[in-house]
């Protein structure tokens, strides 16, 4: 293992019955890197995650997490990681003192009190303590089960789609968060759909059925694709997204805003598609937008492996 | 590191306190069902078994003993079968082999002919009432059995029969069926605190996902199990102390055995159920599942056990697989223990099948245990 990977797996594999979920999975994540896990649902980003806190056994493959084996070490893995699961999974019957309380000391975490008090105020949770976790709404169970996840100190955070069904202000605040614990050196592996949230990764790493199919820094991923983008401004943009989404050569046409996108692999065809429109549509060609790599990814999984 | 911390063992046992305080209904229905059974049960049952096992104490064998014994038999409620000593009859009685003694006086057969009307010692175990009811009531039609055999002088006419049978209803002298209930109940109530809330209370931790934040936490599946077994142990032990002083205070139940024996015996019968609630979680994927399989065992455990129904009155197939549940055994001990004064010579029977239970169940629960999500 190189000394600042802190996970460091190769050619993972796992397959409930006949599905592979996992398919030869090989990951590199470097300490203090903020890791962001995309891909559709089904992927194999959860049962990835699960494998690399030892909560589910690869069938084949492994590797090393903090440097500790991830198939023997479990228990020392466990002590170190701070693991937020996709679904809210703290005692909805416990306030969030209690069950902050209940972390800390499972973490036999000395100074609990302090401990647990410090957290509170850190993640601005302080006016909600007595609350029972239950009675929160979607967006402070998330910051309760962030707050239980960083609560010993872990060196590497791993969230399964942390930000499922919270609004954007508390979506941005948490990821305001997260950053500001990656720039105290701790390292995360976070899974997510939304292309926002991508974008402030310093690398992803795009998963379609159990295998990697790219990955680098937003920007490498948005040039390697190999896309081509123009966008168009004008009236009648929803109703050419229309016709254009039929025509060959274009694999997505969507409206942003003000502006039209239409992005496809072979250029002539798209620049034919785009000229077949007559009308005061103006158009221009633009960098392709991560979100459009990752429509054609979902579109093609099969090209997009090549 | 890997090893048992009793710190984490006590911060899970702490949070599974407030989670049971903060479950009203599960605390109401605690603490409601077992007074609402003992009242509700109290009274309600009554069957007609037969075959009934009878010890018979006799020093002469005679002719008249002999066409008694054949009447007892034809009644269909005695199985009959000879005693070597009073010592012998008084073990069967204490340890449930048997349900009557027969005492044939020395010199029946000549009393008889002076017209002395002997008493026949008839010893019943009346720790379950319903069981000897009605061959006790048989009894008196048997005054005529002897008719046939002896000259008209002295055969039975209203107002002189030729011989008396002197019933002494043992144990529960006034045949009061609610202290044969409430030891069924002390079972039944115990199944469900722990069999059951302990099953539900672990699949819960499945089923909202609360589980596998668990297992990616530094804690051993020990500690998990234990803090959840030990709140459900301690309010088991607390329902028998309820029971057992309402139906003291009630209805009048002895309590002649040793409490502590009685207290060791009872947390064999909560390990056993423990044993088998925690197989069940490791086994359902949701409480539905848990509970039916809950339900499962607590059917059998009512209608097998002798708590329902008189256990010597049930055909032999389902004799046998009465003698596989914990909870038969458990109801013989408590049974015996309160109501005869048991000591461990005589539970030592039932004792040893409730702890192979236990141990073979738990070697099952351990094998399925998981410590991943796979």
């Amino acid at each position: 293992m190189t000394a600042d990977r802190v996970i460091d797996v190769r050619d993972l594999h796992k397959r409930y019955g006949e599905r592979k979920v996992v398919d030869g999975l090989t990951l590199a994540v470097t300490a203090g890197e903020i890791c962001g896990f995309l891909g559709a649902n089904g992927s194999g980003k959860t049962t990835t995650i699960r494998m690399l806190c030892g909560l589910v056994k690869p069938d084949g493959g492994g590797g090393t997490c903090l440097g500790f084996d991830i198939v023997r070490d479990a228990p020392q893995i466990r002590r170190q990681i701070g693991y937020m699961t996709q679904r809210f999974s703290f005692y909805e019957d416990l306030t969030v003192m209690e069950n902050l309380d209940f972390v800390a000391a499972v973490y036999e975490i000395e100074n609990r009190a302090e401990a647990v008090k410090a957290i509170i105020d850190r993640m601005g949770l302080a006016d909600r303590a007595n609350q029972l976790a239950g009675q929160l709404s979607g967006g402070w169970k998330q910051r309760l089960a962030l707050a239980a996840c960083v609560l010993h100190r872990p060196k590497l955070l791993l969230l399964d789609e942390p930000t499922a069904g919270v609004d954007a202000k508390a979506r941005r605040e948490f990821w305001d968060l997260i950053h500001d614990m990656a720039a105290d050196g701790l390292t995360v592996l976070v899974s997510t759909h939304y292309m926002d949230e991508a974008e402030r990764c310093a690398r992803i790493v795009y998963l379609s059925d159990g295998k990697i199919v790219v990955q680098g820094t937003p920007d490498e991923v948005a040039k390697g694709s190999g896309l081509v983008t123009f966008a168009a401004t004008g009236d009648g943009l929803d109703l050419a997204a229309r016709t254009l989404r039929r025509l060959p050569g274009v694999e997505s046409a969507a409206v942003f805003g003000s502006a039209l996108h239409i992005a496809g692999m072979d250029r002539i065809a798209l620049e034919a598609a785009a000229k077949s429109l007559d009308g005061a549509l103006v158009w221009r060609e633009v960098p392709p937008q991560l979100e459009d790599v990752f429509i054609h990814l979902l579109s093609h999984p099969v090209k997009g492996a090549l | 590191m890997n090893g048992f911390s009793f710190r984490r063992f006590l911060a899970l046992l702490r949070k599974e306190w407030i989670q049971v305080r903060r479950d009203p209904f599960t605390l109401r229905m605690i603490i409601a069902l077992p007074v609402m059974q003992l009242f509700l049960f109290g009274y309600a049952i009554n069957t007609n078994p037969k075959h009934l096992p009878t010890g018979v104490l006799s020093v002469d064998h005679s002719t008249y003993e002999r066409t008694l014994l054949m009447a007892l038999k034809n009644t269909g409620y005695y199985d009959i079968r000879p005693l070597a000593s009073e010592a012998e009859a008084e073990r069967g009685l204490a340890n449930g082999e048997l349900l009557f003694v027969v005492e044939i006086p020395p010199n029946f057969d000549r009393s008889v002919d002076r017209g002395d009307q002997p008493p026949v010692l008839v010893d019943a175990d009346a720790t379950d009432p319903s069981a000897i009811g009605n061959a006790a009531a048989a009894l008196a039609g048997l005054m005529t059995a002897l008719d046939r055999d002896l000259p008209p002088s002295l055969r039975s006419t209203p107002g002189k029969v030729p011989f008396r049978f002197d019933l002494h209803a043992r144990y529960n002298p006034e045949q009061l069926t609610v202290l044969n209930i409430v030891p069924g109940l002390i079972c039944i109530v115990l199944i469900i605190s722990t069999l059951f809330v302990t099953t539900l209370s672990i699949t819960r931790e499945t089923e909202r996902g609360t589980m596998e934040n668990l297992l990616a936490m530094p804690v051993r599946p020990i500690e998990v199990m234990l803090a959840k077994l030990v709140p459900y142990i301690v309010i088991g032990y607390a329902q028998v102390v309820m029971i057992m002083a309402i139906a003291v205070a009630v209805f009048g139940l002895p309590v002649r055995g040793s409490i502590p024996l009685l207290t060791v015996a009872l947390g064999l019968f909560i390990a056993s159920n423990l044993a088998l609630g925690i197989t069940f979680s490791t086994l359902a994927r949701n409480q539905m599942q848990a509970i039916q399989m809950a339900q499962f065992t607590l059917l059998p455990s009512f209608l097998l056990s002798g708590f329902m129904f008189p256990f010597k009155g049930m055909p032999i197939w389902a004799q046998w697989a009465g003698e596989l549940l914990p909870t038969t055994h458990a109801l013989r001990i408590v049974r015996g223990m309160l109501l005869k004064g048991n000591g461990l010579a005589e539970i030592a029977p039932d004792l040893w099948p409730m702890a192979a239970f236990t141990l073979v169940v738990g070697v099952i629960a351990t094998l399925c245990y998981r410590e991943t999500l796979d």
